[in-house]
């Protein structure tokens, strides 16, 4: 399969390595042959906040974010983020989550509740073409520094869009420092074992 | 070599090729990591200053002395500068002068989303406007030249999605350059540089007809430019806003305008007497649209489609175009948002370990006899629940004259401003002398995180360290208050719970003037920050009396298990957030909560 063009967006709590998996994404469009963007907002996203970052692979790319309703791939770091940004989502597009959960202020003051994973789940499959859940931490711990979890969701979706695995893993050894690269060239393998690669 | 750069890195790069050798900068997000770039790039200086108004001050000293140089800061800095700014205008510049104004249209972490493109045409110079990160390196270069030709202040403008999104940028790796220093400075027979009534009075009809010729110059420039296609409908756009327009009106004609200001008139007249209808689609203001109205330039639409407020999308823009019937594609069908279950909101809150926590904790268990006046930074979020200690927040530095100007008025409760190192120093030190001068008793917490936090960890006077990360002279707040003669002045360790109340107590009871607090503690990102064991909850000791929610930290959680003779929920802490900082161990009444036993004989 060859990939002509491709939204995606990136979300996840701030602290997660949302952004910097973003710009391996944009990265790997420009290694495929492709005009890549990508646009991100982290205002307050350091403080634990939402972080969004939209990735577009196109062979000339106009706006830096997709449209609503457009995104070809929603990536969620985080399975109450998956929910949150799902309307972005094109009409039969796929949804890549990890379900690790992280409790938003708002539930741990009590002022709201984090809603069951299985029915967060259920409501994604209902909308989404494919969901893929992947339980990243665990496989970045098993890596070596869970700080490569966001190295196993980027694994998990080179195999989902059959792209060639070494673009990847070039761009993620380009943007990581060298001292962790071998750690993350494990956790890029496990994760592509996991996504079933 | 093509490279992925942002906005910001493209600018950057974009001045040092041009030349530049002098930048200097207050952060401020969007614009932070311009200078943070350009500080890399070999034989240059570049500077963080106290507030944008010195920024803009030593630029304009660079330009005098004859050196190209730029002035970088958000929207709201802007202002902080403009004094300078419009009289800069006036005397005109020596050495290329161009201000980046990065406007947040979307104040996505702004007070407001003001379009400072109304300040070229205020000030009278020009504005320049990239559409994407190629645009913004070349724009840099093009702004310089058009300076120094007309000796004008430039504005390069951007706002957040251009400044934070990534496009290819044609790059190759910077050459070795020394830094050269400036020729004799030339003292010129007839005073220009400076503006005493006689020089602004002569030099005012002279900067109109330069920014006539400016015009004259915007008609045949590149950076405005008609792409041509179907003319049943012509579309005039600039900046970002050229991205979402070329992908919804595909196949149209186009006029993309590379500067707002001053407009290339006769160009736009062409081109609307060429299109059947003429739209205008720019973010924020109707800056442009205005003008061509002015101008006597039929618009057929422009703000009464698209919004005035926010920033632009593809799917405002599309949403404009379908309401008004124009020739574009219909709205993608979009998959229907969650509503089976409530997805709980995410706000921003102080991270785990943050030294204003045990600040704020005090400050809302005070908080019902005083009334707080709140500033600029990552303390802001103590208007958020837990916290919701904070009544009033306006502008960078103006808590402590707010507080005062309430004292003075008659307020009855005790005020208390709140504001931090880097934002006093930025301009929370004039209003501390005016306090201290006409004697209100208002007490002044200076929540001291050595460092500027909320834009992502740049250096500031009180660090001594400078934007490269070298040791300079620590400017020492509490000297400053003491020389300013402020009779109580204490410094107390941020994470010390008790001693914090205790002299928030004593602040806000002095009555001989004002009282000032240093609440001092470095911010969790950066080194001086020393994580200590993490903790945990004996869950058998926990009563779940939630006292250690009301810190507000994002590690504590509550357990699945609850206390049996309530039944409310024990505290739970998560290990991958916890740095260990024990302000919910100190307000714990039953001592539940202790450092983690493999962490404490790991030495951590």
């Amino acid at each position: 399969m060859t990939i002509e063009r491709l939204n995606m967006l990136f979300v996840g709590v701030g602290g997660q390595g949302v952004l910097t998996a973003s710009d391996i994404a944009a990265q790997v469009g420009l290694d495929l042959g492709l005009d890549a963007k990508k646009s991100e907002v982290h205002g307050f996203a350091q403080r634990g906040g939402v972080v969004e970052s939209h990735v577009r692979w196109a062979p000339v790319v106009g706006a830096p974010i997709c449209e609503k309703g457009t995104v070809d791939v929603l990536v969620a770091f985080e399975l109450l983020e998956a929910a949150r940004w799902i309307d972005w989502l094109r009409v039969g597009g796929t949804v890549v989550v990890n379900t690790q959960q992280i409790t938003p202020m708002s539930v741990s003051v009590g002022d709201a509740v984090y809603p069951e994973k299985e029915a967060l789940l259920a409501a994604l499959r209902k909308r989404a073409g494919r969901v893929v859940a992947v339980d990243a931490l665990p496989i970045a711990e098993q890596a070596g520094s869970t700080r490569t979890m966001n190295t196993v969701i980027l694994a998990a979706l080179s195999t989902l869009l059959e792209t060639p695995p070494e673009v990847w893993e070039r761009a993620i050894l380009r943007r990581v420092p060298a001292k962790y690269g071998e750690v993350n060239r494990v956790a890029f393998r496990l994760g592509r074992e996991a996504a079933g690669a | 070599m093509k490279q992925l750069l942002s906005g910001n890195e493209a600018i950057a790069r974009g001045a040092w090729e041009a030349g530049v050798q002098y930048a200097s900068a207050y952060p401020g997000t969007p614009s932070t990591e311009i200078l943070e770039n350009f500080a890399r790039y070999p034989g240059i200086r570049a500077e963080w200053a106290a507030n944008e108004k010195v920024a803009l001050d030593n630029a304009i000293g660079a330009s005098f002395g004859g050196a190209r140089t730029i002035a970088v800061m958000k929207h709201v800095g802007v202002n902080v500068a403009a004094d300078s700014l419009m009289s800069v205008s006036y005397t005109g510049v020596f050495g290329g002068l161009v201000l980046v104004s990065a406007d947040d249209a979307g104040a996505f972490s702004s007070q407001n989303e003001q379009d400072n493109r109304n300040y070229a045409r205020f000030g009278k110079f020009p504005c320049f406007d990239p559409a994407d990160s190629e645009e913004a390196r070349q724009y840099v270069g093009v702004a310089l030249d058009l300076s120094e030709q007309f000796r004008t202040p430039v504005m390069l403008r951007t706002t957040t999605r251009l400044s934070h999104s990534k496009s290819a940028v044609e790059v190759s790796p910077p050459t070795e350059r020394a830094f050269e220093p400036l020729p004799p400075f030339k003292r010129e027979k007839e005073v220009t540089r400076v503006i005493i009534p006689a020089v602004a009075r002569k030099r005012h009809p002279e900067i109109e007809e330069r920014l006539r010729q400016i015009a004259e110059w915007a008609e045949t420039a590149p950076v405005n430019r008609i792409e041509w296609g179907d003319k049943r409908l012509g579309i005039v756009t600039v900046g970002i806003a050229y991205q979402y327009v070329r992908e919804i009106f595909e196949g149209f004609s186009i006029l993309k305008l590379g500067m707002s200001y001053p407009l290339p008139m006769k160009m736009l007249r062409d081109f609307a007497e060429q299109v059947e209808q003429l739209i205008v689609v720019e973010e924020l203001d109707p800056f442009v649209e205005d003008q061509l109205k002015a101008a006597g330039i039929a618009v057929a639409h422009g703000k009464d489609i698209f919004p005035m407020c926010g920033e632009l999308t593809l799917a405002k823009v599309r949403a404009g175009a379908v309401k008004a019937g124009l020739p574009v594609a219909p709205i993608p069908p979009a998959v229907p948002p969650i509503d089976e279950v409530a997805i709980p909101a995410r706000p921003p809150a102080l991270c785990p370990g943050c030294p204003h926590r045990a600040f704020f904790y005090n400050l809302s268990r005070q908080k019902r006899k005083v009334m707080i006046a709140g500033d600029i930074g990552c303390y802001s979020m103590g208007v958020l629940p837990p916290f919701q200690a904070m009544d009033m927040l306006i502008s960078m530095g103006a808590s402590i004259g707010m507080a005062h100007g309430f004292k003075q008025a008659g307020g009855q409760e005790k005020a208390v401003a709140t504001i931090g190192d880097s934002t006093f120093f930025h301009s929370g030190m004039a209003p501390l002398a005016s306090a201290v001068y006409n004697r209100s008793n208002i007490t002044v917490a200076i929540l001291d995180n050595r460092i500027t936090a909320m834009t992502g960890q740049q250096e500031n006077p009180g660090t001594g360290k400078t934007l490269q990360g070298q040791e300079t002279q620590e400017v020492d707040i509490t000297a400053v208050v003491e020389a300013m003669g402020v009779k109580y002045v204490k410094e107390v360790d941020a994470w010390d719970v008790e001693a914090v109340g205790k002299t928030l107590k004593e602040a806000t009871a002095f009555e001989d003037g004002p009282a000032v607090m240093v609440v001092k503690g470095a911010c969790v990102f950066i080194p001086e920050y020393k994580p200590l064991p993490r903790l945990e909850v004996i869950a058998d000791q926990c009563i779940a009396c939630g006292l250690c929610f009301k810190v507000g930290c994002p590690a504590i959680l509550k357990s699945e298990e609850v206390f049996e003779k309530t039944g409310k929920p024990k505290a739970v802490i998560d290990p991958l957030l916890c740095t260990g900082c024990t302000v919910c161990a100190q307000v714990c009444p039953t001592d539940a909560i202790v450092p983690m036993e493999s962490d404490y004989m790991a030495g951590r």
